[in-house]
């Protein structure tokens, strides 16, 4: 009956339940942030330009990652359906990672590229327009509404806080660089934009150039989605773990 | 405690609680779960000897037998690679044309090919080619650039203005908003080419200088610029007159990725044979 003392004194079973999940908590998570192996050394990962980020924000809001997960797992028929297994370094700029838990809708790890604006911009209309076996929710209001410009800076602020390593010059072009990757030449240099934020695509994505709309953000940012590392260049033996 | 009561009807000792009468007994854990549990834990350290297990703060205990997913996925896939290679090694061979010719290889292609088509192919182009507006149907004859094998697969490789260095491409110009030709030259070529391009009025003079160069000269398309047929009744952006001078006030142009890098050479040379099969291949 040693275990009376901690059933007769709640303070002492608190300070015991704290000690034991401490005990698990640094043993499991501390090391991770401490460990090298823990992100993958690989070139091209860099973080999001404003419209991408833009386009990850209106992601979270509307719930994606309720029907999608960003994560292709080691498996053959994963590898075989999507690509490239996902590394941790892929989502190391994403406050908070978007790897989801529940496939309703496929995996979007990779689909940056797979499939051109016009069908992401027809499938985000009217998702049955294009896919007709598909139970997505029609988000057509995204095209009609005006991405607004003035908090771009304010959401990489907040970033750089928790560890995204945005420069003082790209806060200061935030704005700039949402014009230039919606519009391309008409918003600014495009030269100066893609030394900023490499393998960028840029253009107008839902088709209108006049304006930059939150479907142009979101596209944009499920077209580079699994796009920046170039894994012909990787030795797979250093990704082992 | 110093003197444990112990229950009268089973004689087990009791905790010293006791609430209206009701006494609560300490019966002791059952020894079948005891031993278990003791088990488990001695399970659990031949696992951290044997198994990744325990971080330190620069590196983790990698366990005896180097276990690593990843390494034991492309162990995997290496395997699944083995035992494909047989055929596998026939199709990096050969070219579409060949592969076709040999009934055996044919059905690997066609069975390969579909389940590629439908996971990449047909969101945009749909099940079975029937295609979409602003998609391209795949199951009929009307080809925008070439319906050979040989076309075929130089589309699926290399993509349709996908920026890749050898796309596909070519571009019509804005006649309306740029302001190339008329109103009334823009309305009498649209009432040309929908009405069955017939007639000798001024629509088939607009025709004959401003289409013809692409769409050819009778307008049955120039599948090697990518010039569409304009004879056929299908229309990619729509049918009718409005579409027809949407189209040359300022033109849609489809996009379609390439698809080397993302598909290996094979998989390439499957969908290419599988879409060919699907109704008009040339």
């Amino acid at each position: 009956m040693k275990h009376e003392i901690f059933e007769k004194n709640v303070i002492l079973l608190a300070i015991g339940i704290l000690l034991t999940i401490s005990i698990g908590g640094l043993v499991q998570i501390v090391p991770l942030y401490t460990m090298e192996q823990t992100i993958e050394k690989v070139d091209g990962i860099r973080p999001y330009s404003p419209l991408e980020l833009a386009g990850r924000n209106i992601y979270i809001r509307e719930g994606c990652y309720n029907c999608h997960s960003q994560m292709v797992r080691p498996f053959r028929d994963e590898a075989e359906r999507y690509g490239h297994y996902s590394l941790a370094a892929e989502s190391m700029y994403d406050h908070p990672f978007q790897w989801g838990s529940k496939r309703t809708g496929p995996d979007l790890a990779r689909v940056g590229g797979k499939y051109s604006n016009d069908w992401h911009v027809a499938h985000l209309i009217d998702p049955r327009s294009v896919v007709p076996e598909s139970i997505m929710p029609p988000y057509a209001f995204l095209a009609k509404r005006e991405l607004s410009f003035d908090d771009a800076a304010d959401h990489m602020k907040t970033l750089r806080i928790v560890g995204v390593p945005y420069s003082d010059e790209q806060i200061a072009t935030a704005k700039e660089d949402l014009r230039i990757q919606g519009m391309g030449e008409a918003g600014g240099d495009v030269e100066a934009f893609l030394a900023r934020y490499p393998k960028a695509k840029i253009g107008s994505f839902d088709g209108d150039a006049k304006k930059t709309t939150e479907m142009d953000a979101l596209v944009a940012y499920l077209q580079m989605l699994g796009t920046l590392v170039d894994f012909t260049n990787v030795d797979p033996e250093t990704l082992y773990r | 405690m110093a003197n444990v009561e112990k229950d009268a009807l089973t004689g087990t000792e009791t905790t010293g609680h006791s609430w209206d009468g009701i006494q609560e007994l300490n019966t002791p854990l059952p020894k079948w779960w005891l031993y278990t549990f003791y088990a488990c834990i001695i399970w659990a350290v031949g696992y951290w000897v044997v198994y990744p297990a325990w971080p330190s703060l620069s590196d983790y205990t990698k366990g005896v037998i180097g276990y690593s997913s990843r390494a034991e996925h492309a162990k995997e896939m290496e395997a699944v690679k083995a035992s494909r290679s047989e055929w596998l090694g026939k199709f990096e061979e050969a070219n579409v044309s060949d592969i076709v010719k040999d009934s055996q290889l044919l059905n690997y292609a066609m069975a390969g090919g579909r389940a590629l088509f439908n996971e990449n192919c047909a969101p945009c182009h749909g099940a079975g080619g029937q295609g979409a507006p602003g998609f391209p149907v795949l199951a009929d004859d009307d080809w925008l650039w070439g319906g050979t094998l040989e076309s075929i697969e130089q589309s699926v490789r290399f993509g349709i203005r996908s920026g890749h260095e050898e796309e596909r491409v070519n571009e019509m110009p804005k006649y309306g908003v740029d302001g190339l030709i008329t109103k009334e030259e823009m309305a009498a070529v649209a009432d040309y080419v929908i009405g069955g391009l017939q007639g000798d009025g001024a629509g088939k003079t607009v025709f004959a200088e401003q289409c013809a160069a692409c769409h050819g000269e009778d307008g049955h398309g120039l599948p090697e610029m990518g010039g569409p047929n304009l004879s056929d009744g299908i229309w990619l952006f729509g049918a009718g007159k409005d579409a027809v001078l949407a189209q040359l006030n300022s033109p849609k142009h489809g996009v379609m990725p390439a698809w080397q890098g993302r598909l290996d050479d094979v998989s390439i040379k499957q969908v290419s044979i599988y879409v060919h099969s699907l109704g008009g291949g040339q």
